[in-house]
């Protein structure tokens, strides 16, 4: 456990203050809540972390667990899937098994963050401190949240979305609405365009043009396919070689969204609905590391501060600091608890060390950082908060010391050899190297596979074909088919899937599938 | 700052996911239902009014998504580093195939992570149970069966027996009759005895040929006309009573009463009487769904008919042969003497191995035909034999062909013929 005098210095004095602590025990009423977060704020001012205003709710632990089912929205509209999300979680937390979330946020404006009230008082100033100044100062200053979401309109886009897709349930049936969601759900993360910027979210201007698309889009499909000149009529050799869409597109549903021959306008709307919510989550799948770091970090270091300040018990902080320690917990590779990376370790880790290379630099550090060290500490860190994704945020910011305190080390499993090999190790020779390996692990592109639209048969069976570009000769996985089945029936035509290396299709998928030839 | 807003939410309500639990349980109502058909055959008798854990297997409830498989070359960093430096080799385990991708997980509790298991509550067990499945005749009976009756309020009328008299609505009436009435005239009365006032006070003479005399004396006498009329206006008056109404509203039963007849001669076995014993469980169940009150009637009979209680009518053992038609007398008599099908709806299930004596068969069929079909809404037999069928079971059939509205017969052999036997019988017919 972290000893209580290895505290972060504080701005101010060092100088002990005379212990007035806000309170002693450890039940938290509503007039205490509003206390702490007084306090906390004024804290948070001090290390000028800027946020949108707080709502701070209350809520039982059933329901945390709705909220944990809805994916982190506070308004959903209904699916199955939601529903088994939520029967696993209540599994889970009835047999103890799950500490349950300690703590929702939603990226809005308010800020929503939940509290469960069997929560200690300690557990609830951390929570605060954690979402409410952590989470809301990075939805607020960072560069991939402020570029693909806009805060104060999801609240409204979501209950747009609830609305839009019970009305069609009541027009069109549960069933046919399920069945697109399902399929649009399949394709979720194949529904931004990474190098586009995106118009943001915007509830009452969806509703507004929601009316003019249904006039024109259906209008817009038709000429798309109509103006397609007949085989005969055209025989240049190159204009049939041309493919549609000319450039590949990696943003599937919009693709199909605009250009699926067979689908109904609400159809359309559906996937448009489920495209916006793939924009809404696509920051933070990118910046796990960097926002609950984030988080983290300022909880440790806002509720230390009050404890400088003498505003919380030396008990107060026990029991924080063995919070803390468990969510900051990284179990070594050989424990059967461990599942990967932990997030909440590696970001603390990183952002820690940042401040430490800022106030106290080593010579290792002026070499490896010769911008940041010694400069504000606070300054730096705000920089590297508001301006990178997971990926680059490790390959700028990873030192040698953490990778030293964390042991990392890389492994390298190639299919065609008979052993792993260990590639990097955290010494002189594999520093660079291991970064660079960690930060690409983080890169979206390599956690998922490529996969773009390539081309559609126009002139012919009117087939979609989308195209795999495999990195180190990986595979694509076992539910590819299922996904291609999904992909059929929005798409409404045959549908392709070849996965090219270097010019050669190495694996292709079909749906419906090819039928194996006889021999 | 102090922008800051907290919110209590724990009184809105925990049930935001239940709409999305049944999306999830209707989507896997066939899982379900087969799960739930399978409790039903391995669970013991007494504790079948519970939730039940169904497990679907994942790969039925997965949400597929493109992701990497195994293979290629793949490169992770983990912490944790004890021994390992650069170029170290690590030999592959035998057949392996290699570390996985991150997407298989451990099971946490030892149960296979290729089913997905939850709980469901008795309440939906039992609609699973029952789903499709419906109470013949149920509608009829209550729209034939008007000879029950309840009186209900129905609003006020201007006639009645005195005890039904409505005394707050008729005073309540009196006095808006006599505001009606003589409010005006009240008014009046008040101006005037202004004017008189006023009069009484005025300096004299300004109108020789109408004195004030006069005057005052005119506005007196009208002053005392009106008072007279509105004392003339009676405190309560015929027109002012309101007798509360009572309307006779015919009243669907809603009760009902399940007779269990069993043949209990040395034919019968332990495990014959338990596969029974489960039919007729189901029945009380589903009965149950339907009902508000349910009776049970347990008659048991070899040579002669008896009605027992549960602990009897299961457990004991005679002896000796079978004349079904003692149990069918017994239940004819115990209808008419204590159930009458006007207040109740009348189920019956027989149980019995078939055997009977002959030349009782077709007085089975008689009694059925004339005395208790009539009366019943449905009568189940159920045959428990894997041979073949003997006189009593083509007595029965014709008697079905007589009455396919309301008896039925069926023949079990083994204890999972039970519940698919059950649901043919009450399978909910096309309408």
């Amino acid at each position: 456990m972290t000893n209580l005098m290895d505290r972060p210095n504080s701005p101010e004095s060092d100088q002990p203050r005379a212990r007035e602590p806000i309170s002693t025990g450890s039940e938290w009423t509503f007039e205490l809540i509003q206390k702490y977060d007084d306090e906390i704020a004024k804290c948070a001012a001090e290390f000028g972390l800027d946020t949108y205003p707080n709502q701070i709710e209350v809520i039982s632990a059933e329901q945390m667990m709705d909220a944990y089912s809805s994916v982190g929205m506070p308004v959903g509209y209904h699916h199955w899937s939601f529903g088994k999300q939520f029967l696993s979680t209540s599994k889970g937390y009835q047999r103890g098994q799950m500490g349950l979330a300690y703590e929702i946020v939603i990226n809005s404006n308010p800020c929503i963050a939940y509290l469960m009230e069997e929560n200690t008082l300690p557990m609830q100033a951390l929570v605060i401190a954690h979402a409410s100044y952590g989470h809301n100062s990075f939805f607020k200053g960072n560069y991939l949240f402020r570029t693909w979401t806009d805060a104060s309109a999801i609240i409204d886009y979501l209950v747009f979305a609830r609305h839009y897709v019970a009305e069609c349930e009541e027009r069109y049936g549960v069933d046919a609405v399920e069945e697109i969601l399902d399929s649009c759900h399949a394709l979720m993360n194949y529904g931004v365009d990474r190098y586009k910027r995106p118009a943001p979210i915007s509830a009452s201007e969806e509703m507004r043009r929601q009316k003019e698309r249904e006039e024109y889009q259906q209008r817009r499909i038709n000429d798309l396919w109509r103006t397609i000149p007949k085989l005969d009529e055209d025989d240049d050799p190159v204009r049939r070689r041309k493919r549609y869409p000319e450039e590949p597109q990696e943003n599937i549903l919009y693709f199909i969204e605009k250009n699926a021959p067979l689908l109904e306008t609400w159809q359309r709307e559906i996937i448009r609905i489920v495209r916006k919510l793939g924009q809404y989550f696509y920051p933070q799948r990118q910046t796990q590391v960097m926002n609950e770091g984030w988080a983290t970090f300022w909880h440790y270091t806002l509720l230390h501060r009050m404890y400088d300040k003498g505003l919380v018990t030396d008990g107060f902080m026990l029991e924080f600091l063995q919070s803390h320690s468990a969510v900051v917990y990284q179990p070594p590779f050989n424990s059967p608890w461990y599942s990967g990376i932990n997030p909440y370790t590696l970001g603390f880790s990183i952002f820690t060390d940042l401040r430490r290379i800022c106030e106290n630099p080593t010579d290792e550090d002026r070499e490896w950082f010769p911008d940041i060290a010694g400069s504000d500490w606070l300054e730096t860190l705000h920089f590297a908060m508001k301006n990178f994704k997971d990926e680059s945020f490790i390959q700028q910011f990873l030192s040698p010391k953490v990778m030293r305190d964390l042991k990392l080390f890389a492994i390298q499993n190639d299919d065609q050899e008979d052993v792993y090999r260990v590639t990097a190790i955290h010494d002189d020779p594999g520093y660079r190297d291991l970064r660079e390996k960690l930060a690409r692990q983080y890169n979206l592109s390599y956690r998922e596979p490529n996969i773009q639209v390539w081309n559609v048969d126009v002139r012919g069976d009117r087939s979609l074909t989308l195209r795999h570009i495999p990195v180190d000769r990986v595979p694509l996985g076992k539910e590819t088919d299922e996904v291609l089945r999904h992909v059929h029936r929005l798409w409404g035509f045959d549908v392709h899937l070849e996965s090219v290396n270097d010019g050669t299709v190495v694996e292709d998928h079909h749906c419906p599938p090819r039928e194996i030839e006889e021999d | 700052m102090g922008m800051t807003h907290i919110v209590d939410r724990r009184l809105n309500g925990k049930n935001k996911s239940a709409v999305n639990r049944e999306r999830f349980l209707r989507r896997y109502r066939h899982h379900i239902k087969r799960a739930v058909s399978d409790a039903v055959q391995k669970r013991s008798i007494t504790d079948i009014e519970r939730g039940e854990k169904v497990s679907i297997p994942s790969r039925d409830i997965e949400e597929p998504i493109f992701h990497h498989g195994q293979g290629g070359k793949r490169e992770v960093v983990h912490p944790g580093n004890q021994e390992f430096v650069a170029g170290d080799t690590i030999p592959k385990p035998e057949g392996g195939g290699g570390q996985g991708s991150g997407q298989g997980q451990a099971s946490p509790d030892g149960e296979g992570m290729d089913e997905f298991a939850f709980q469901i509550t008795q309440e939906e067990f039992l609609d699973f149970l029952f789903d499709d499945l419906e109470l013949p005749n149920l509608a009829r009976k209550k729209l034939k069966d008007t000879e029950a009756f309840k009186y209900i309020r129905s609003g006020f009328s201007t006639e009645g027996v005195p005890a039904k008299l409505d005394v707050v609505r008729s005073l309540r009436g009196a006095h808006a009759r006599r505001l009606g009435l003589g409010g005006a005239r009240k008014k009046k009365i008040r101006d005037l005895e202004k004017q008189l006032e006023a009069l009484k006070t005025a300096p004299e003479d300004l109108d020789p040929a109408f004195s004030h005399e006069d005057q005052i004396q005119v506005l007196e006498e009208e002053i005392a006309r009106l008072k007279a009329n509105v004392r003339r206006i009676p405190f309560i008056d015929e027109i002012d009573l309101r007798y509360r109404q009572h309307v006779k509203k015919p009243q669907p039963a809603t009760s009902a009463v399940m007779f269990c007849l069993m043949d209990v001669s040395g034919s019968m076995t332990q495990m014959h009487k338990d596969i029974a014993k489960r039919f007729f469980i189901l029945l009380y169940l589903f009965l149950k769904k339907n009902y508000k009150k349910i009776e049970v009637v347990f008659i048991r009979h070899h040579t002669s008919a008896k009605e027992v209680d549960e602990e009897e009518f299961f457990y004991s053992r005679e002896t000796g042969g079978t004349i079904v038609s003692s149990a069918l007398k017994l239940m004819h008599k115990i209808i008419e003497s204590r159930y009458s099908p006007a207040e109740w709806n009348i189920y019956a299930a027989q149980a019995s191995d078939g055997d009977n004596w002959n030349d009782d068969s077709p007085v089975c069929g008689k009694i059925l035909a004339d005395n208790i079909l009539p009366l019943v809404q449905y009568f189940a037999y159920v045959e428990i034999t894997p041979q073949d069928h003997q006189m009593l079971w083509y007595e029965y059939e014709k008697i079905q062909e007589q009455f396919p509205q309301s008896f039925a017969l069926q023949q079990i052999a083994d204890p999972g013929e039970i519940y698919p036997v059950f649901r043919q019988l009450f399978e909910r017919k096309a309408a």
